[in-house]
């Protein structure tokens, strides 16, 4: 039987749906309550945090309590990277607003919020510097000395022939683009539980987190701390998008003050902290001029990427997350013979950013794919065609920033979707809806989704901490169930489902008897997490690789006790086959454990294994068509339509699979039409509360269509490429260009997004 | 966003909640549903020293109609008006705005008179109230007084109502099938607060000429206010497409928005010619 590619129901749901899920806020029952007091200014020096008299058992920390705890200040040793620290908790200056300046220690999260109410926090506030605009000009304040003109990070890559390829250009298209700030906005926002154990001296930290070998690995840093002394578990997560990657400063706050008052100290983090400081993303700008021939071929392309990175930088991916990644996969899904990028991070007095699904590539997606459309539109070909003339169909095909794209299918992806989006039939129906005066259009957005990357890629980006690799050890119980340890750190992502799958199909055994054990640093081999569309790739690759070494014992075995050949011997139906006759891998597990007399000289007394994985990486790709109608009074846009044709290769769990489309699209329709963090301009955050800041509800996201086409990847173990990201990476664009499309009556080109109707209201102002 | 400390008192009658806000004044707050008052204190921008909870008295749990009068006691919620609380005009107009109000759990909770004493801009009820010409009971230890609501709002989340009164009831006149009543309202998403809103009542004549018209806009500035010249431009004329936009544009232009970073002034009268076009629109269309 063959469980892998079945739309197997989730493992993970029951518990969830019934409401018996434990998140960290779950366990925390018995802690004391952090409150953290945090910046109103964005730029200051602190003279004064003076506390009232505080209550029996309450406490106060400030930074200067924290003599010999280290800064956070990651690494990276390419484009000009600036190393800038972060303090746990600031001396002398705060540098945005929702920054930790001190914490609160009460009884119960009330009475913490309010005695930290009654603290007198001096500050004499400083200019601060806010918009990429206020970071570059000339003589703006400086935010670290050690990146002088806010440029923390400042990445070049040019090839010597592109200023030729635009001096043969038969059309030149140029324009600017701009990406509204984001909150990856979890469901569970951030959420930490340090407790002392006392008979042993050491800490557990539960906390809601991506990464969490990761994060003890650099609390234990900053704290001088032995690292065998800290636990670091992520239960239940309730989403996290890259936003939970990071090292914050509240984290190291917890375990310090665990270690420091031997107790149990929780901090679970209301909806505004998480809206002004967990971590951002996507404020960018970008300036693209593209050369074309006048078949429509791509010549050439010169991007100059800006990116907002707030006030720190991210551990351990740091600020260069995102500019350099639209720096290296700018090129896309096209055939680009010559390349020319200048890509920066700039610090501001803002929350720093952080990844967030996607990264930067709903942005740079956004820009090549209007890039398509107005060449269109310019060269008077059809966008569809554009396109098809200039997809990379050729494969293994290396990029011009030197990135290798594995087989893939993006002009066949491309065919199936303008054809299921029946556009000949829409054009018809665009044009009579006109006739009436409503504004229908469709938009088109094809990209490739790296994904499932290992060691060697990160290692190209130079960064001081280099994730990649993942461990997954496996063992067979005396019982016969299966264990697997993964250092991979699902979410959300169905791990524990499809990686049983996996292992299920390896070892001949139902998955309901294989029980994925992940997110403890006790119980897990060193592992970097789930992040970058990478779990399905490589804690898969690594778990079959693990199960295949296990059934190889496990053959070993019943070939003596079967009195056959080992090649000759089968896993299936949870029993080991020679011909005929079989022996239930139970019993061969109760043998190897127990009657090790038997078997022990041909593998020792157990069935325990470890695997690694490493790929170089796999991309997937995909094509969004988005179908809306602009209501041109109001501004308003509806989504009438998505579909989304996915070839993410073998597909494990096409159930889950379909969700994670779900979801990205969701958080990509809300990117286009919705989500913006807004910021006045002395630093004060706007949108501070879900009545500002608008995720979206189920009655903003159509139906979503999935059409899934398969082509394996040679890449990786398991035929499987990632596809985490996809949906948020491509509905952007497709919405930008299908409101492009609806108002082209009017000349209104989407250069910005979230298109939100007030803007569109302006641009048809404007345009009239 | 936990609330600050506050005293709890649920008294079990009209008598004993007007007694305990006689009691403490300016340190009281009435809780009804809560929907508003709860997460504002969260926030911690309001701080009442004591809640009043008026849930257990059964009082003042009512909807009727009576007299002309569709009489709304303090503890009728937001979903009771998603189904018809009386034939006619009102009712309906009542139906097809509760649907716009926040979400299903937050109307089996929030309440329309709680919504009036609340006095948020956006809110569906308030600018209904004001259209449609509502009276405030009123009601304080040994006293009561009734106010229309034209002298009801009195800016931001700021009514007439004291810190010792009660607001017991309010009452909406029924109108008869000779009014048309209209609403429609602008949002980002889907229960949201309105950015702008219209809503419109048309008293037509036997020959088809406006004899009556109201129209109240809500969203777009610190109280619902009523949109008095485009109102008066459509009397005594039947109501053509031309004169209805021509209404909606002198609706947009007569009153000053209310600004912010997502919504410049000049977004929100293109909302208010839209939403008032519509609303009269739609109450034609039936």
């Amino acid at each position: 039987m063959n469980w892998t590619g079945r739309r197997l129901p989730r493992t993970e749901d029951p518990a969830l749906l019934r409401g018996e899920g434990a998140f960290t806020a779950d366990l925390a029952a018995g802690a004391r309550a952090v409150r953290f007091l945090r910046s109103p200014f964005a730029a200051g020096r602190i003279l004064s945090i003076t506390a009232p008299d505080l209550p029996p058992g309450a406490l106060l920390v400030t930074g200067a309590d924290l003599e010999g705890v280290g800064t956070i200040r990651p690494e990276l040793f390419r484009f000009n990277y600036r190393a800038i620290a972060q303090p746990v908790l600031p001396r002398e200056r705060v540098h945005f607003v929702g920054q930790p300046v001190a914490a609160v220690v009460a009884a119960t999260p009330e009475e913490a919020e309010d005695i930290a109410e009654a603290i007198l926090l001096e500050i004499e506030p400083e200019e601060p510097v806010v918009t990429i605009d206020d970071a570059l000009r000339p003589g703006a304040p400086i935010l670290h000395a050690e990146a002088p003109g806010n440029t923390v990070v400042d990445g070049t890559i040019r090839h010597p022939d592109c200023q030729a390829a635009f001096a043969r250009a038969d059309r030149i298209v140029e324009f600017s683009l701009r990406s509204g700030r984001q909150n990856a906005t979890p469901m569970e926002a951030r959420a930490g539980l340090a407790a002392y154990d006392r008979a042993t001296g050491r800490i557990r930290l539960t906390a809601s987190c991506q990464m969490p070998h990761m994060l003890r690995t650099g609390i234990a840093t900053l704290l001088g701390m032995a690292e065998a002394d800290l636990q670091v578990v992520a239960p239940d997560v309730g989403g996290g998008f890259g936003q939970k990657m990071a090292l914050f400063p509240e984290y190291p706050l917890l375990v310090w003050l665990a270690r420091r008052h031997r107790g149990s100290f929780c901090w679970i983090e209301d909806r505004n902290e998480n809206l002004i400081a967990s971590a951002h993303s996507r404020e960018q700008r970008h300036h693209l001029r593209a050369a074309f021939a006048a078949d429509g071929t791509l010549l050439g392309l010169e991007a100059d990427i800006l990116a907002n990175t707030g006030a720190f930088s991210c551990y351990p991916t740091t600020c260069g997350v995102e500019p350099l990644m639209a720096l290296a996969e700018y090129p896309g899904p096209y055939r680009l013979p010559t390349y020319a990028a200048r890509a920066r991070a700039l610090a501001t007095h803002t929350c720093p950013a952080a990844p967030y699904r996607g990264v930067s590539r709903p942005v740079v997606t956004f820009g090549l794919e209007r890039l398509m459309d107005r060449a269109a539109a310019a060269l008077g070909i059809d966008p569809v065609e554009l396109r098809r003339r200039n997809l990379v169909t050729e494969f293994p095909h290396v990029t011009p920033t030197g990135l290798t794209l594995d087989q893939a299918s993006y002009v066949e992806a491309l065919d199936r979707a303008a054809e299921a989006a029946d556009i000949p039939g829409f054009r018809a129906r665009q044009a009579a809806a006109r006739r009436d005066g409503r504004y229908l259009g469709l938009g088109l957005a094809v990209f490739n989704e790296r994904t499932g990357y290992g060691t060697p890629a990160f290692a190209a980006r130079g960064m001081g901490i280099v994730p990649g690799y993942e461990v997954v050890d496996i063992a067979m119980t005396p019982a016969g169930d299966v264990e697997v340890r993964i250092g991979a750190s699902p979410h959300g992502q169905g791990l524990r489902t499809t990686l049983a799958q996996l292992a299920a199909d390896r070892l001949g055994l139902d998955p309901s008897r294989i029980r994925v054990i992940h997110g403890d640093t006790d119980r897990t081999p060193y592992g970097w997490g789930s992040f970058a569309s990478r779990g399905a790739v490589i804690a898969g690759g690594a778990t079959q690789l693990a199960a295949d070494k296990l059934a190889t014992r496990l053959r070993r075995a019943a070939a003596r006790l079967l009195q056959a050949e080992p090649e000759a011997v089968t896993l299936r139906d949870g029993a080991a086959w020679a011909g005929e006759a079989s022996i239930p891998l139970t019993e061969i597990a109760r043998r190897v454990h127990q009657r090790s007399e038997q078997l022990s000289d041909l593998d020792g007394f157990n069935l325990a294994e470890t695997a690694q994985y490493d790929p170089g990486g796999t991309f997937s790709n995909a094509c969004h068509v988005a179908e809306v109608e602009v209501d041109a009074e109001t501004g308003h846009v509806r989504v009438l339509r998505f579909l989304v044709v996915e070839d993410a290769g073998r597909l494990l769990n096409p159930l889950i699979a379909d969700g994670q489309v779900h979801g990205g699209v969701a958080q990509g329709i809300a990117n286009a039409l919705l989500e913006e963090v807004l910021y006045a301009a002395d630093g004060n955050p706007l949108t501070g509360s879900l009545a500002d800041y608008l995720p979206p509800s189920a009655a903003e996201i159509p139906l979503i269509e999935i059409i899934h086409m398969e082509t394996e990847s040679p890449e990786t173990l398991t035929g499987a490429k990632g596809l985490g990201e996809g949906g948020a990476i491509g509905a952007p664009a497709a919405i930008a260009n299908a409101i492009s499309d609806a108002l082209a009556p009017f000349g209104v080109d989407i250069a910005e997004l979230p298109a939100t109707p007030a803007r569109i209201r302006a641009l048809i102002r404007n345009a009239r | 966003m936990k609330c600050p400390p506050f005293d709890y008192h649920a008294p079990r009658s009209q008598a004993e909640a007007l007694a305990l806000l006689a009691r403490h004044g300016e340190e009281g707050k009435i809780l009804a549903g809560g929907q508003s008052l709860v997460p504002t204190m969260a926030f911690r921008l309001a701080r009442p020293a004591s809640l009043i909870d008026i849930n257990r008295i059964a009082e003042l749990d009512y909807c009727r109609a009576e007299a002309g009068r569709l009489r709304i006691g303090a503890l009728a919620r937001h979903a009771r008006f998603e189904r018809l609380v009386a034939p006619g005009p009102t009712g309906a107009l009542l139906a097809r705005a509760a649907e716009h109000i926040a979400h299903a759990p937050i109307r089996t909770r929030g309440t329309f008179c709680g919504s009036l004493a609340h006095a948020d801009p956006a809110s569906e009820w308030c600018c209904i109230a004001l259209a449609l010409g509502a009276e405030m009971r009123v009601l304080r230890e040994g006293g009561e007084r009734l106010v229309p609501a034209a002298d009801w709002f009195q800016s931001v989340f700021t009514t007439t109502l004291g810190h010792d009164e009660l607001l017991a009831e309010a009452s909406l006149p029924l109108l008869g099938p000779d009014w048309r009543c209209g609403f429609a309202e602008f949002n980002r998403r889907a229960g949201d607060f309105a950015v702008a809103m219209a809503v419109t009542a048309l008293r037509l004549d036997a020959a088809g000429h406006v004899a009556g018209a109201r129209i109240a806009l809500g969203g777009v500035a610190g109280t619902p206010i009523l949109a008095e010249a485009a109102a008066a431009a459509l009397l005594g004329a039947p109501p053509t497409s031309d004169r209805l936009r021509a209404a909606a544009a002198l609706a947009a232009e007569g009153f000053e928005p209310t600004e912010d970073a997502q919504v410049p002034a000049d977004y929100r009268r293109d909302l208010v010619r839209a939403m008032t076009r519509r609303a009269l629109e739609g109450s034609l269309a039936t």
